[in-house]
């Protein structure tokens, strides 16, 4: 749990904190990474010193989440200032912005709880751009007497950002790269570990080893195969990429069905077959769907439309492939 | 087959800007940009209603459904009759890599 007992005490409370990040730091963000004690990644909020601040220093704000404030003060490099962390509940800064925890509210209550007036003689805040969704600038000037200033959405470019107080448009804009998306695997992954364990258990008993794997192929295409191809899939919308990656993925499975078993009747060939075309493509493009979660461009009314879209297809040909299984292994 | 991004709840009235530059300074995907003194949306179409601008407008000049373009959130939401939970899981993951 983290202790405030600085919450109803005026006096500047102002613990130290340095640049670099250590192995343990490392471990930690390595462990939030793969989704291991999710919302127990936090630091104490509060005001940190970075170096040796004056009053004249900058005051940095960022999320009590570790790897918000690993980012915000190993970017620092050379520069000495303030870094007060508000309470997000573990949550990084772009996220909490959206709940609100990262907000106007929190910001005034913990200039206060911190005694900021007292630490510093000028009244500017630099907050990361993406903080903008929960903080109304215009309203922490009116009561707490603070400027906010919008710095660049990425801790890295703030050494660049300082010498002039200005973002370039590039800092201002949030990027999708593939490295930005290959970071995201991981915890996605553990996400579908046990449904994709049972379904290629329950598969392999019930239809048998091919079955069981191409159920784990259509899964990991979604959450591994996916967010890599992501901007190389013909079509716009996320749930027809995840079709079409589905489709090819599953087509391998549907051809050795159809011609690997010569003895077997054409009408039950050709039905097994498209067991695979109509029961995996689906999952895939479900988990594509829902890859929306992670993306930096989706908008609500977007994801909301393709829901009513795709989602009945995705349920009807879902459930045909299903149905068809069980019909083929009882006649 | 359509523009995940077309179809949102942004609007704007230029009437109401004074020119004070915030929206294109929020924006993390430059919809706004300033044409004199006045903000002009250049990029409407790339808006993921994440509501900053709209909230740093000192004259109500920007109104936008805001919330959060989550899959996962919504169709619990659906399925459960509850209220659309801004996503606990998935999303966080999206900024990690920034501030």
């Amino acid at each position: 749990m983290i202790s405030d007992t600085n919450e109803n005490c005026m006096q500047p409370h102002i613990q130290p904190t340095t640049r670099p990040i250590t192995l343990a730091n490392r471990w930690d963000h390595f462990l939030a990474r793969w989704g291991v004690n999710r919302s127990g990644h936090r630091v104490e909020p509060g005001l940190y010193a970075l170096g040796n601040p004056t009053a004249d220093s900058p005051v940095f704000v960022t999320a009590n989440y570790t790897l918000s404030f690993d980012a915000l003060r190993s970017a620092l490099a050379g520069v000495g200032g303030y870094i007060m962390v508000l309470d997000t509940q573990g949550i990084n800064v772009w996220c909490a912005a959206g709940k609100g925890t990262f907000g106007t509210d929190e910001l005034v209550h913990r200039i206060e709880a911190t005694a900021l007036h007292d630490v510093v003689s000028h009244r500017v805040l630099i907050l990361p751009q993406l903080g903008a969704p929960g903080v109304a600038a215009h309203e922490v000037k009116k009561r707490s007497g603070f400027k906010v200033e919008y710095g660049p959405v990425r801790a890295a470019d703030l050494p660049e950002y300082l010498k002039t107080h200005m973002a370039t448009p590039e800092m201002r804009r949030v990027r999708f790269a593939l490295r930005d998306r290959l970071i995201l695997i991981s915890v996605d992954l553990v996400h579908v570990l046990l449904p994709m364990l049972i379904a290629a258990v329950v598969l392999f008993f019930f239809s048998g080893f091919l079955a069981s794997a191409g159920a784990v192929v259509a899964i990991l295409a979604g959450v591994v195969l996916f967010p890599i191809l992501l901007p190389w899939l013909p079509t716009r919308d996320f749930s027809s990429k995840g079709f079409i990656l589905g489709g090819l993925v599953a087509l391998p499975f549907a051809l050795v069905t159809l011609l690997g078993n010569p003895g077997a009747t054409w009408w039950r060939q050709v039905g097994a077959a498209l067991t695979y075309l109509l029961a995996l493509p689906p999952v895939t493009a479900y988990l594509a769907l829902n890859f929306t979660g992670s993306t930096t461009f989706t908008s609500r009314s977007g994801v909301r439309r393709e829901i009513f879209t795709y989602v009945p297809v995705m349920a009807w040909m879902f459930g045909t492939g299903i149905v068809l299984i069980i019909v083929l292994s009882l006649i | 087959m359509f523009n995940i991004s077309v179809f949102n709840t942004l609007q704007y009235d230029p009437e109401l800007c004074i020119g004070c530059e915030m929206c294109s300074l929020v924006c993390p995907h430059a919809v706004f940009a300033m044409n004199g003194r006045v903000a002009q949306p250049v990029r409407p179409e790339a808006c993921m209603e994440c509501g900053a601008c709209q909230l740093n407008c000192l004259t109500d000049a920007i109104t936008v459904e805001s919330g959060v373009g989550c899959a996962a959130a919504m169709i619990y939401a659906a399925l459960t009759g509850k209220k659309e939970p801004t996503c606990d899981t998935g999303i966080e993951s999206s900024c990690f890599s920034s501030e």
